[in-house]
């Protein structure tokens, strides 16, 4: 029962503390195409991967009181941040989900930005195009962002990094 | 003539209690709906297993198509086209897209995705793009126009107010499911005022916004929304036959996978069971071909994959009881032990089921950039997201609500001819 939630809940575990609702869509994303067992379903959206079923599963960790989210004011918009609580601690210990490397994994990307984890995973979306049209792609789509050849280059060069820590 | 410009001779058009009449001029849709992909949506239904709560729930896929076609194509050829920030070199694009955004589903879509890992936005996006009647149709426009339409479904297209058209959190999908499941359930919720939402939308560079002083009916379409999602989506008669589904795909590929010698060999099923499909075997699935395996299975010799089967095909389904995760976990693993001693396979027989596990999604408000949001177009050119303005919008909006259920087997939990003291005990565990 809820081993799905108990995945997440290991994420938080291990993060101490993720910052940001956009960071943790693109933690669990990531984690998932570099094959993580997590089975929320993405698509894409305005800014990238996004899975309402996730965001669904943290509402519930909220309501069952196993995470706690704090809202924030920051700028112009509201930031939110998640730790695990004690009955979370609990529950994980009973439900004994264990991802082997997962730990490592998601401590470093929770220590990268959320505006790099966000290019970090439309790379990821776009893996079956070559690296060209995925640039393309992102100076289309992610205009805005104003993302940099030398970032996308970096992109590349970490999820290469995330896979080999992995082997 | 191009392609891409021909007419039919007459308009034709297709009867539909939703929208009264489907007015199709374009060569393109007209062939396209011909395809045998397309047509194929006939024997897919919208809503998957709520047609055993909500009798009347049997319309397709194919039926949803035409409507979300329809509202586009009201959209483009009424609403916008005459306004300088819609560029009419993006009808038939819009159009496509419109009618084919669901053609990859598969058969009780949401079950059969999850229990075996696939996702129909793939399947989508394969049949525009692969060796299919769809893609022969898209390339007659132009060789580029179907990846272009497959961008827009997959909402990855540079064209982002062709894309809201198609896919935000006020789309022509959602305008059309909404009205046509409260019409098929016979609900009384469901209904807003289309024709004034429409007359009200206003194109932007990246998405359709809503004048403000349609506020009340944009009001009226989410609450809508809230209503059917926990009346009819989330009813827990559904979800109940909706676990009884997934257990026997559960049941069948485990069994596969011992390879039991199945009576009734699950032919359609074995290059998925094994992982190996391609899109011809996918789409060869249809609701009528599980139906009949369902039918037939239920004179298998494995227990349980009968038993679900028999209960499925005549609506014998699991009863539920509130269940309290947080609180009562401990529970659950006691269950699971005193259902094993019972002789009843908790992993078939004592479902824990989500909201979460159920693929639809509320209004949000789109904090910290997590979704677009619905605009309002203010009288002084302004943007302001919804909730902002509309007090009901606010209330209801990013709420969290969320419901959990156990499901079991209520007539062999009260059947005292064995372990009777242990289903006992179960009962009272259950509240039962």
């Amino acid at each position: 029962m809820l081993k799905e939630h108990a995945k997440l809940m290991g994420v938080f575990a291990a993060c101490g503390e993720v910052i940001g609702r956009k960071k943790l869509q693109k933690i669990i994303y990531i984690a998932k195409k570099i094959s993580f067992p997590f089975q929320e379903k993405f698509e894409f959206h305005f800014y990238g991967p996004y899975s309402e079923e996730l965001t669904l599963r943290v509402e519930e960790l909220c309501n069952m009181e196993f995470i706690d989210e704090v809202r924030e004011k920051k700028g112009g918009y509201y930031q939110y941040r998640y730790t695990l609580t004690e009955e979370g601690e609990a529950f994980l210990k009973h439900t004994e989900v264990d991802i082997p490397h997962l730990k490592e994994t998601v401590v470093e990307m929770n220590s990268q930005s959320a505006r790099f984890l966000e290019l970090v995973s439309t790379v990821l979306y776009f893996d079956t195009l070559t690296r060209e049209e995925v640039t393309e792609k992102i100076f289309t789509l992610k205009r805005k962002q104003r993302y940099t050849e030398e970032e996308i280059q970096e992109a590349y060069g970490y999820i290469e990094q995330l896979k080999t820590q992995l082997q | 003539m191009e392609y891409s410009k021909s007419k039919l001779k007459e308009e034709k058009v297709f009867k539909d209690p939703v929208h009264r009449y489907i007015h199709v001029r374009d060569l393109v849709i007209w062939d396209l709906i011909g395809t045998k992909e397309f047509q194929r949506l006939r024997r897919i239904r919208q809503l998957g297993t709520t047609y055993l709560t909500f009798h009347g729930a049997e319309h397709s896929r194919f039926t949803h198509s035409l409507g979300v076609y329809e509202i586009v194509r009201r959209i483009v050829d009424d609403v916008f086209a005459e306004r300088p920030e819609w560029n009419k070199e993006d009808r038939l694009l819009s159009l496509c897209a419109a009618l084919l955004h669901d053609v990859g589903h598969g058969p009780f879509s949401h079950s059969f995705e999850k229990v075996f890992q696939l996702d129909h936005e793939a399947f989508t996006k394969e049949i525009i793009l692969g060796e299919t009647e769809v893609n022969a149709v898209l390339s007659r426009v132009d060789k580029s126009f179907p990846k272009h339409v497959a961008e827009v479904i997959g909402k990855t297209h540079e064209n982002k107010l062709v894309v809201s058209l198609i896919s935000s959190q006020i789309d022509a999908d959602r305008m059309d499911y909404l009205q046509r499941d409260a019409y098929f359930t016979g609900v009384s919720y469901g209904h807003f005022d289309m024709e004034r939402l429409l007359r009200v939308m206003r194109p932007r560079e990246d998405q359709v916004v809503f004048k403000q002083s349609g506020m009340h009916a944009v009001e009226d379409y989410i609450m809508s929304r809230y209503q059917m999602y926990w009346q009819v989506y989330f009813h827990p008669v559904t979800r109940s036959a909706e676990v009884l589904l997934t257990k026997i795909l559960h049941r069948a590929k485990e069994l596969n996978r011992q390879d039991y010698p199945f009576t009734y060999a699950p032919l359609h099923f074995y290059s998925i069971f094994q992982e190996q499909y391609n899109l011809a075997d996918y789409l060869k699935l249809d609701e009528s071909v599980m139906l009949y395996y369902f039918q037939v299975w239920q004179e298998e010799k494995d227990p349980i994959l009968s038993d679900l089967c028999r209960r499925f095909v005549n609506r014998d389904l699991f009863k539920y009881v509130e269940f309290d995760p947080a609180k009562e976990y401990r529970k659950h693993s006691e269950l699971e032990a005193l259902f094993k001693k019972a002789g009843i396979d908790p992993e078939y027989y004592l479902v824990f089921d989500s909201s979460s596990d159920l693929p639809y999604d509320f209004y949000r408000p789109g904090e910290e950039e997590e979704r677009l949001p619905i605009y309002l177009l203010m009288n002084n050119g302004e943007l302001r997201e919804l909730s902002r303005e509309s007090d009901i919008v606010d209330a209801i909006s990013g709420k969290r609500r969320t419901d959990h259920k156990l499901y079991f087997p209520a007539d062999l939990l009260n059947d005292d001819s064995s372990k009777r003291n242990i289903k006992r005990q179960i009962r009272s565990i259950l509240e039962i």
